[in-house]
C-alpha cells in the first residue's frame, strides 16, 4: 500500500516537472530578441508576407493561445516542421536517438567495469598503496569534465598513438545494410562483426570520455561501502569459514555492498547523457547533441525546443525509474 | 601526512590560479606580440623546441601566423572574467533564495525546492546552449547562462544546511534574546554557513570556466578572432594532424585552470570541516 501511494505520488511530480519543462521552454524560446519570422524570409519580403506567415505558424495569436496550440501538437508527438532541413521535427530527432542511446549506454557499461574493477582492487588493497594510488586517480577523473578528458584522450589515442578514429560514427565507405538506427546492436544481430568492429573504433574514445568521471564516483562509493560491509560480523564467520580474501569480497560483501551505488548510477546516468552533447561534437559523432548544436547555430527553433523537451523527457524518465526500482528494491517500503 | 599533502594541494592550486591572474592582469605588458596580428607567412611554426621554430613565438603560432603565446594569455583574461562574474552572482543569487527558502520554509521553500526539482530535469549543456541561442552569443550571454542554470547547484546545498543550522538550539536561543526572523537568518544562521558557500563558489568558478570554453568552443561565445581558450581548442581540432601545439597548449591551461579550481575547493571543504581539522 505505501509503495503504491509512492509510486503514485512520484508519477504526480514528473508530471508536474514535465509541465515545468514545457512551459520553460516555450517561453524561452518566444522571448527570442528579433522576429524569427524575419529569419526564415529573405531579405525585401514585404510586411504582406511577414502577416502571411506569420499566421501560418500561429504567431500572431496571443502567447497564451499560442501555448495551447503548440501544447496540444507536442501532447501528439507533432514538434512542428525543422526550418532549416523542412521536415518533421519529430522524425528527425527519432532518426539521431539511437546514435545517442546506443554511445550512452556503452559509457554506462564502460564505467560500471571501470569503477567497478577499481573499487574491487581499491577494496582487497585497502589502507595500502594501491588505495592510495586509486583514490589520486578517481580525484583527478572527478575534478576535469568529459569534454577535457574527450581531447585529452583525442590526442593520446588519436594522434600520438593513432589506434581509435576521432571523427563520425563509421566509415563513410562502408557499405551499410541496416534497416535500423540501432547500428552497434543491429550489426551483432546480422553478425556483421566487421562493421561492429568499425563502430566500437568510432564510439570508443567518446564513450570513454563520458565514462571517466562516472566511473571514479561508482568507484569511490562502491569502495566505501565494501569497506564498511567488511567490518561487519557475517564477513569475519566467513573468514573463519576458510574463505579466501577475493571470494570473501566478491561472493560475500559484494551483494550487500551494491545497492547505494545501483541508485546513484542511475542518477549519474541523466548527467552522463546530458556530457554527450558536447562530445559528440567534439568527436563529430552523429547523435542528438551534435544536431542540437547544429540547430542553435543555425537558430532553428522548432528543432532545437523538440530536442531539448526528448532530453528532459529521457532525463525524468530515467529518475522514475531509478526511483521506483529503489522503492522496489528497498525491503522496508515492500514489506510496509 | 594526509595533512601536509591536503595543504601542498591547496598550495598548488592557488599558486597558479595566482600566477595565471597576474598574466591576465598584465596581458597587455607581458605579451610577446599582438594576440591578433596575423602574419601569413608565419602560419603553423612550431614551438620553439622542434625544428623550423621561428624566434620570439615561444609556443608556435597557429594557421593565420598569430602568437599561440600571446593567445593563451589574452584567453585567460576571458576565462577569469567570466569565471569571476559568473560565479559571483550565481552565488549571490543561489545562496540567497537557498537560505530563506531553508530557514524560513512555508510556502517559499516549496516553490524553491519545485523549481529546483524542474530545473534538475535539464541536462545543463543543452539548456545553456538553448539560453544562448536565444539571447544571441557573446560573453554577457554566457554569464547569464551561467547563473541561470547554476543558482541552483547553490540554493540546493545551502537550503539543507540552514534547515538544519535552524534546527539548532543556538538558533532559538538568539530568537528568544528577541532578535527576529531576518535578522537571527543573518547574524547567526549565514555565518555558519559561509564556508560551505565559499568552496561551493570556488567549484562554480572552474564550472564557469568549462562552460566559456566549451561555448567558444563551438563558437557561441565572443567573435572567433578574439583570443579564447575554447576557439583556439576548436580551430587545434580541426588541424590536429598538421599542427598539434595549436591544440595541446590552450587545453594545458584550461585544464590546470580547472584543476585548480576544482582541488582550491575540495582542499577548502577539507579546511573548514572540523571533523577532519
Amino acid at each position: 500500500m505505501a509503495l503504491l501511494r509512492l509510486i503514485a505520488i512520484r508519477l504526480l511530480t514528473t508530471a508536474i516537472t514535465l509541465a515545468g519543462v514545457a512551459v520553460i521552454v516555450f517561453f524561452v524560446i518566444r522571448v527570442v530578441p528579433g522576429n524569427p519570422i524575419a529569419m526564415m524570409l529573405p531579405p525585401g519580403a514585404t510586411e504582406a508576407d511577414i502577416a502571411r506567415l506569420s499566421a501560418l505558424y500561429g504567431l500572431d495569436k496571443p502567447m497564451i493561445t499560442q501555448f495551447g496550440i503548440w501544447l496540444a501538437g507536442v501532447v501528439q508527438g507533432d514538434f512542428g516542421t525543422s526550418i532549416t532541413t523542412r521536415q518533421p521535427v519529430l522524425g528527425l530527432v527519432l532518426g539521431r536517438l539511437p546514435a545517442t542511446l546506443e554511445l550512452s549506454i556503452m559509457a554506462l557499461v564502460i564505467a560500471v567495469l571501470l569503477g567497478g574493477v577499481s573499487a574491487l582492487i581499491g577494496t582487497r588493497g585497502r589502507g595500502g598503496r594501491t588505495e592510495g594510488a586509486i583514490d589520486v586517480a578517481n580525484g583527478m577523473a572527478l575534478s576535469v569534465p568529459d569534454f577535457l578528458w574527450g581531447l585529452v584522450l583525442m590526442l593520446l589515442f588519436g594522434v600520438l598513438f593513432p589506434v581509435f578514429h576521432i571523427s563520425g560514427r563509421v566509415t563513410p565507405s562502408l557499405d551499410l545494410p541496416f534497416v535500423t538506427d540501432f547500428y552497434l546492436f543491429e550489426s551483432l544481430l546480422r553478425l556483421r562483426f566487421d562493421l561492429w568492429a568499425d563502430l566500437v573504433a568510432h564510439m570508443f574514445m567518446p564513450a570513454l570520455a563520458l565514462a571517466i568521471p562516472l566511473a571514479a564516483i561508482i568507484g569511490q562509493l562502491l569502495k566505501q561501502s565494501l569497506k564498511e560491509t567488511m567490518n561487519l560480523d557475517y564477513i569475519t564467520l566467513a573468514r573463519t569459514k576458510g574463505y579466501g580474501e577475493t571470494h570473501v569480497i566478491l561472493r560475500e560483501a559484494l551483494r550487500n555492498a551494491v545497492l547505494p551505488t545501483l541508485t546513484l548510477v542511475g542518477v549519474q546516468f541523466t548527467f552522463l547523457i546530458g556530457g554527450t552533447v558536447i562530445i559528440e561534437r567534439l568527436f563529430s559523432y552523429e547523435g542528438l547533441g551534435n544536431m542540437a548544436i547544429d540547430a542553435v547555430i543555425n537558430r532553428d527553433l522548432p528543432l532545437i525546443q523538440g530536442i531539448v523537451i526528448l532530453f528532459a523527457v529521457i532525463f525524468t524518465a530515467v529518475n522514475l525509474i531509478v526511483d521506483l526500482l529503489y522503492a522496489v528494491l528497498n525491503p522496508r517500503l515492500r514489506h510496509a | 601526512m594526509i595533512r601536509r599533502r591536503a595543504g601542498l594541494r591547496l598550495w598548488l592550486s592557488a599558486g597558479w590560479l595566482g600566477a595565471l591572474g597576474a598574466a591576465a592582469l598584465l596581458a597587455p605588458w607581458i605579451a610577446p606580440h599582438d594576440p591578433l596580428a596575423q602574419d601569413l607567412f608565419l602560419g603553423r611554426m612550431p614551438p620553439f623546441w622542434e625544428a623550423g621554430a621561428e624566434p620570439g613565438y615561444w609556443l608556435g603560432t597557429d594557421s593565420l601566423g598569430r602568437d599561440v603565446l600571446s593567445r593563451i594569455l589574452f584567453g585567460a583574461r576571458v576565462a577569469l572574467l567570466v569565471a569571476l562574474a559568473a560565479g559571483t552572482i550565481s552565488c549571490l543569487v543561489g545562496a540567497t533564495l537557498g537560505l530563506l527558502a531553508g530557514f524560513l520554509r512555508g510556502w517559499f521553500d516549496m516553490v524553491i525546492s519545485r523549481l529546483i526539482d524542474i530545473w534538475m530535469a535539464f541536462p545543463p549543456v543543452l539548456f545553456s546552449i538553448l539560453l544562448i541561442a536565444v539571447l544571441g552569443p557573446g560573453l554577457v550571454s554566457i554569464i547569464i547562462a551561467v547563473v541561470v542554470i547554476d543558482w541552483t547547484r547553490f540554493a540546493r546545498v545551502v537550503r539543507a544546511e540552514a534547515m538544519s543550522q535552524g534546527a539548532m538550539d543556538y538558533v532559538a536561543s538568539a530568537r528568544l534574546a528577541g532578535r527576529g526572523r531576518i535578522g537571527t537568518m543573518i547574524r547567526e544562521v549565514l555565518p555558519n554557513v559561509l564556508p560551505t558557500i565559499v568552496v561551493l563558489l570556488t567549484l562554480e568558478m572552474g564550472i564557469a570556466v568549462i562552460v566559456e570554453a566549451i561555448m567558444s568552443f563551438v563558437n557561441l561565445s565572443i567573435s572567433t578572432d578574439d583570443p579564447t581558450w575554447g576557439g583556439m581548442i576548436s580551430e587545434g581540432r580541426s588541424a590536429i594532424h598538421q599542427s598539434w601545439w595549436v591544440l595541446v597548449f590552450p587545453l594545458i591551461a584550461l585544464f590546470l585552470t580547472v584543476l585548480s579550481f576544482s582541488q582550491l575547493g575540495e582542499g577548502l571543504k577539507d579546511r573548514f570541516d572540523p571533523v577532519l581539522r
